[in-house]
């Protein structure tokens, strides 16, 4: 019991102390990012004993809100231009530091074992398809990308009654590989990730190219480790981990 | 701003079907648990409180593999009947139902144990059958007791979030509940939106508490 106890209350103190600990760097990054960015945190840490990077992964929009409501966040990163713009717009990053370190493109994926496989866009407008993930276009970058490709194609108003909107393009690509919905737009690198459970259908055209920059928070109390760590994604060792994943570099 | 009031009609919508649903189960259930004896019926009583406590992703994740596309159920509901639960409003009404049964069947059971038995035999001396035993004396004189619980599945129904988002997804008009909505444009920084949505939600839910004080048993609303 008092063993217990004493456990219980060094437990406690230890999250007490965790809270404030030096070495920890928190980037908010888009959700696409989840696997790659990782990786690439882990090879940080190695680089740099007594710093450890904490990664909190959602749609974009998400992370904006949080930042802008005061999360205490380092470094972001995001999935397109526009919602770093808003943040740069909001004063919540620091324009300076701004730099895109990756690239990615939209593609439309179905299930693995789909009978059918859209030949163009046009084509989800037919019966067959019922159900098209899309990430919630109010906060998710890929399902706004993938409204304005189909505003442009002039099937919007046809397929949006049969859009299933996502939180983020994580969880679209999960609709798909479980077979929830008959397609989905997701990037090329969330397609690459489930490879045995989606196909990719066709790669779909974007208005803007997808491209993600990363800058460091305004109020960030690691500005030096902030400042290392978006050096360390544009190091060819990070690019290269990048590239396997599925992304490209922003300048291509 | 009529998404928030098509929002609410949902909501309500999703949260009486759960609590019919509720009802009808939770009373046959806890009436079974209440009057027979079998072995393991303890353990029975405890996974039927599963839903109470496991946390609602949990719920969700078994739900979605249960009657999505692919799982066991969900397949043959599709082959059979052409029936969709995932990303429809059944499918919020299945996962809002989950939450809500256990609260429905405790207190039926409970209800139900309370009822002297001497009572029934004595309609049955009379010439009553047992459903008629059943409906004309031992549910009303559980029926208060139900009522409290009939109460809480509504109220835990109305909130339900993390089941249904897993379940049904957030489809404006379609399955984006009250809850749903909060967040969706909280994440999207609609700050007006979600205002509105917020004191929807708790002047609905007052409302709701003041009905129960209205209509229930002065022990559940609290009063003397």
């Amino acid at each position: 019991m008092h063993c217990a106890r004493r456990a219980l209350v060094a437990l406690l103190l230890a999250g007490a102390a965790g809270l404030g600990s030096a070495g920890e760097l928190t980037v908010s990054a888009a959700a696409s990012l989840t696997n790659a960015l990782r990786e690439v945190g882990a090879a940080f840490d190695a680089q740099n004993p007594g710093t450890r990077v904490l990664f909190n992964f959602a749609a974009s929009g998400s992370l904006l809100q949080q930042i802008a409501q005061g999360a205490p966040v380092d470094v972001f990163a995001s999935a397109d231009a526009e919602t770093m713009d808003e943040a740069e717009r909001r004063r919540l990053v620091d324009p300076a530091s701004r730099v895109d370190f990756a690239a990615n493109a939209l593609v439309l994926v179905v299930p693995g074992d789909a009978a059918q496989v859209p030949a163009s866009l046009a084509d989800l407008a037919r019966p067959a398809w019922r159900r098209i993930a899309i990430g919630a276009p109010a906060s998710v970058p890929a399902g706004r990308y993938a409204e304005r490709a189909l505003e442009q194609a002039g099937l919007w108003p046809a397929l949006a009654p049969k859009t299933i909107r996502a939180q983020s393009v994580r969880q679209a690509l999960d609709y798909v590989a479980r077979g929830e919905v008959d397609a989905g737009f997701v990037y090329a690198s969330d397609a690459a990730l489930m490879a045995g459970k989606v196909r990719v259908a066709l790669a779909v055209p974007t208005a803007t190219p997808v491209r993600y920059p990363i800058a460091i928070v305004v109020g960030s109390r690691h500005v030096d480790e902030a400042r290392r760590f978006i050096a360390f994604v544009r190091t060819p060792a990070a690019q290269a981990v990048l590239r396997r994943h599925g992304f490209t570099a922003p300048s291509s | 701003m009529t998404a928030a009031w098509v929002a609410l009609g949902l909501s309500l919508k999703v949260a009486l079907w759960a609590t019919a649903l509720d009802l009808v189960l939770g009373v046959a259930v806890g009436f079974a648990l209440a009057r027979s004896r079998f072995p393991g019926r303890e353990l029975v009583d405890s996974l039927l409180l599963l839903p109470m406590v496991l946390p609602p992703t949990v719920l969700g994740y078994y739900l979605l593999v249960l009657v999505g596309r692919r799982g066991a159920l969900g397949a043959w509901l599709e082959s059979r009947f052409d029936i969709h639960l995932v990303f429809t409003w059944q499918g919020a009404v299945l996962a809002a139902a989950l939450v809500g049964f256990p609260f429905v069947c405790k207190a039926a059971r409970a209800a139900f144990e309370t009822v002297d038995v001497q009572v029934e035999q004595a309609a049955r001396v009379l010439g009553l059958g047992a459903p008629a035993i059943f409906f004309r004396v031992t549910l009303p004189l559980a029926w208060r007791g139900i009522l409290a619980g009939v109460l809480l599945a509504f109220a835990r129904a109305l909130g339900e979030f993390g089941a249904t988002l897993m379940v049904a997804g957030s489809i404006p008009g379609k399955t984006q509940t009250l809850s749903i909505a909060v967040y969706e444009a909280v994440q999207a920084g609609q700050d007006g939106l979600a205002n509105l949505l917020v004191a929807l939600t708790s002047t609905t839910c007052i409302v709701v508490l003041l009905l129960a004080g209205r209509f229930a048993p002065p022990r559940i609303a609290g009063r003397p």
